[in-house]
């Protein structure tokens, strides 16, 4: 026997494997079968994912009650621009809770100055009073993807000033220039944004800032006469959307589509018409409320590319495909529902 | 006395090395001095060389060696000549062909032109190895159906990478030059012609390539099954038929009721191999210029069946509404 050549081919061979799948994730995984049987339309959770992510989905203790009655906050405070018919209790109330939620550490004055509330002069107030706008909008307006959920400041805060998942431009890449050839945004390694994959890295600028068509399977069995359709470059941004709404969802392809029609609208899951609305939804936030934010900010909110912060998948669902694990916010905060 | 029956080789000769037959007038001389190495000789014959380069070869080498250079520099470049990035992220990194805006016309380097290049040399290095392949074999006095074979997956390439391209005009319909890249191709071509399953000349391939790889195991274990009465000397029992290959006949009668002979499961080996790429270069080179959607066809054509509905509501296409966006 020559164990001298075996055992470090098997070792080599072990730590080959291991280096191999170290960016996957561990099994078990869970699979529940969502679709007729012998489809494979099956939903697929990594137990161990969802554990490690349970504490971000949690939501936290509601602020004590406040008093309903009594005078309206915009009779009392100066600069009231927005939920002003609240009562002064509830008023404070709200207020508090955004403190709690968006900056516990730095208290009221982090949109606040401290001698006049009344003051906008910091521009965290500017935003917070539009973010406030941006709440209600959604609820009031978007229940074709909050459903009767809804969202609250909570729900992409998270405790922290900035939300922790926000997307910027991307910087052009640094490589060599010249007449060597331009991989643009597709094939680097380490690319969040399309989970690692090595498709275009920048479907939120390609899809979420600007409106490209995110169809690209044909509609026909035939190819038809004066219409191209869509080229593989198309059907690649598309996916890399696609890795992106996975991966921040925390789901796999199948619980909205039916892998072997991925285009058939009466074949998929009835969560695909949440997500298509999903998209939508963040077109429109950003176009309405992220971009036009951008000359309130200072230099340190931008992005390398000087533009401001938007959102995407992830600001809201942060790996679950209910954000907060879907419990709704709002019987406790009613006031930011319409 | 040693026996060929593990699935290692078991034995080796070990006798001073053979140089090989006289070559044709015209030939260049084969470069090295032949010798044994015993660990090549534990998975196949443990003489090494002498190596026929010949111009074919030789040329051939310098087209692929060009080719590769304008991949692997590109590549390099494109994480702007670190190498540790090279290395770290080479799976990722690729050539990429011209945008689809360019269709068929000639790119600047930088924006797919290499690609143009690269896919030139690769070609031109493959051609000439097929003819070096040819010309070996009639060296040889031999058959030449390794080299057409090798044409079998020659088509698949040229489908892929120049004809479909030329017939969808635009070279940005061909496959980058990278590892993850070109899965990554794979997987949205698939998708964007609506589930390449669905296209019959797919299922021919991939019935091919898994029925050569069977055809491969059922061959394989039978000969070495029957090592013991010279079942490997395959070509001895091709020409005076022993009880190794009645045995062989025999058991496959028994177990299945029909066998091949000891020479025909070699054509039915080749013929599986070689229809492999060539339907599926069928298949490729007809989607997109005649089919669109291959699970539509499929549809169409009573292939793809449809299956109840158990979702709580059936989702309408939102895009159909009055004034909804795509």
């Amino acid at each position: 026997m020559r164990n001298w050549t075996t055992k470090p081919a098997g070792l080599l061979l072990t730590a080959a494997l291991l280096l191999a799948t170290a960016g996957c994730e561990w099994p078990p995984q869970e699979t529940e079968q969502i679709g007729y049987r012998g489809v494979a339309m099956e939903r697929i959770e990594s137990p161990e994912t969802i554990a490690a992510d349970a504490a971000l989905h949690e939501v936290p203790a509601p602020q004590p009650p406040a008093n309903t009655s009594g005078p309206k906050a915009r009779d009392i405070y100066q600069n009231v621009q927005v939920l002003g018919d609240l009562s002064v209790g509830e008023f404070t109330r709200l207020m508090l809770a955004i403190t709690e939620w968006v900056s516990p550490e730095q208290g009221c004055n982090y949109c606040h100055v401290g001698e006049n509330f009344a003051d906008d002069s910091l521009y965290t107030k500017t935003v917070s009073r539009r973010m406030l706008q941006m709440n209600l909008d959604i609820n009031g307006n978007w229940q074709d993807h909050v459903k009767q959920t809804g969202v609250t400041c909570y729900t992409c805060h998270r405790g922290q000033n900035v939300p922790g998942e926000i997307w910027y431009e991307k910087p052009p890449r640094e490589a060599a220039a010249g007449f060597t050839a331009d991989s643009g945004t597709q094939n680097m390694a380490g690319m969040e944004s399309v989970a690692y994959s090595s498709l275009p890295g920048d479907p939120f600028e390609q899809f979420l800032d600007n409106y490209r068509q995110v169809r690209v399977i044909a509609k026909t069995a035939l190819p038809q006469k004066n219409n191209q359709g869509a080229s593989i470059q198309a059907t690649e941004y598309t996916y890399g959307l696609m890795m992106h709404m996975s991966e921040s969802l925390g789901v796999n392809c199948t619980f909205c589509h039916n892998s072997r029609a991925f285009a058939q609208w009466d074949q998929s899951t009835p969560q695909r018409l949440t997500s298509w609305h999903g998209v939508t939804l963040v077109r429109d936030l950003n176009a309405e409320y992220m971009v036009p934010l951008k000359p309130v900010y200072p230099e340190k909110r931008l992005g390398p590319t000087g533009d401001a912060p938007k959102a995407n998948c992830a600001t809201c669902h942060r790996g679950a495909n209910k954000p907060l694990n879907g419990q709704s916010m709002l019987p406790d905060y009613p006031n930011l529902a319409p | 006395m040693a026996q060929y029956q593990n699935i290692f080789t078991q034995v080796q000769v070990n006798m001073p090395p053979e140089p090989g037959v006289a070559l044709p007038p015209g030939s260049w001389p084969r470069l090295g001095s032949p010798r044994l190495q015993y660990w090549f000789g534990k998975i196949g014959d443990a003489q090494v060389g002498p190596f026929y380069l010949g111009w074919l070869g030789l040329s051939s080498l310098i087209c692929g060696f060009i080719a590769i250079e304008i991949i692997g520099l590109n590549m390099w470049a494109s994480v702007n000549w670190d190498p540790i990035q090279f290395v770290r992220q080479l799976p990722w990194l690729a050539l990429e062909p011209p945008s689809p805006e360019y269709g068929l016309s000639l790119p600047p380097l930088a924006e797919g032109g290499w690609w143009l290049l690269a896919g030139f040399f690769l070609t031109a290095s493959i051609g000439l190895w097929w003819l070096r392949m040819y010309r070996r074999a009639r060296a040889l006095g031999m058959g030449t159906h390794v080299a057409w074979a090798f044409a079998a997956a020659i088509w698949l390439y040229l489908v892929l990478g120049f004809i479909r391209p030329v017939l969808m005009g635009s070279w940005g319909e061909a496959v980058p030059f990278g590892i993850f890249p070109h899965l990554d191709w794979t997987a949205a071509f698939s998708i964007r012609y609506g589930n390449l399953f669905y296209n019959p000349f797919h299922m021919l391939s991939i019935a091919f390539l898994y029925g050569a790889t069977l055809l491969f195991a059922m061959h394989g274990a039978t000969v070495l099954a029957t090592g013991r009465y010279g079942g490997d000397r395959e070509v001895e029992q091709i020409m005076d038929r022993g009880t190794a290959s009645e045995r062989m006949g025999l058991f496959w009668r028994w177990t299945m009721g029909f066998n091949a002979n000891i020479e025909s499961i070699h054509r039915w080996a080749w013929w599986f191999a070689v229809l492999c790429p060539l339907t599926g270069g069928i298949g490729i080179l007809l989607t997109g210029t005649v089919v669109d959607n291959w699970y539509l066809w499929g549809v169409k054509h009573g292939i793809a069946p449809a299956y109840p509905l158990v979702f709580p509501e059936v989702p309408q296409d939102p895009g159909m509404l009055p004034g909804g966006p795509q």
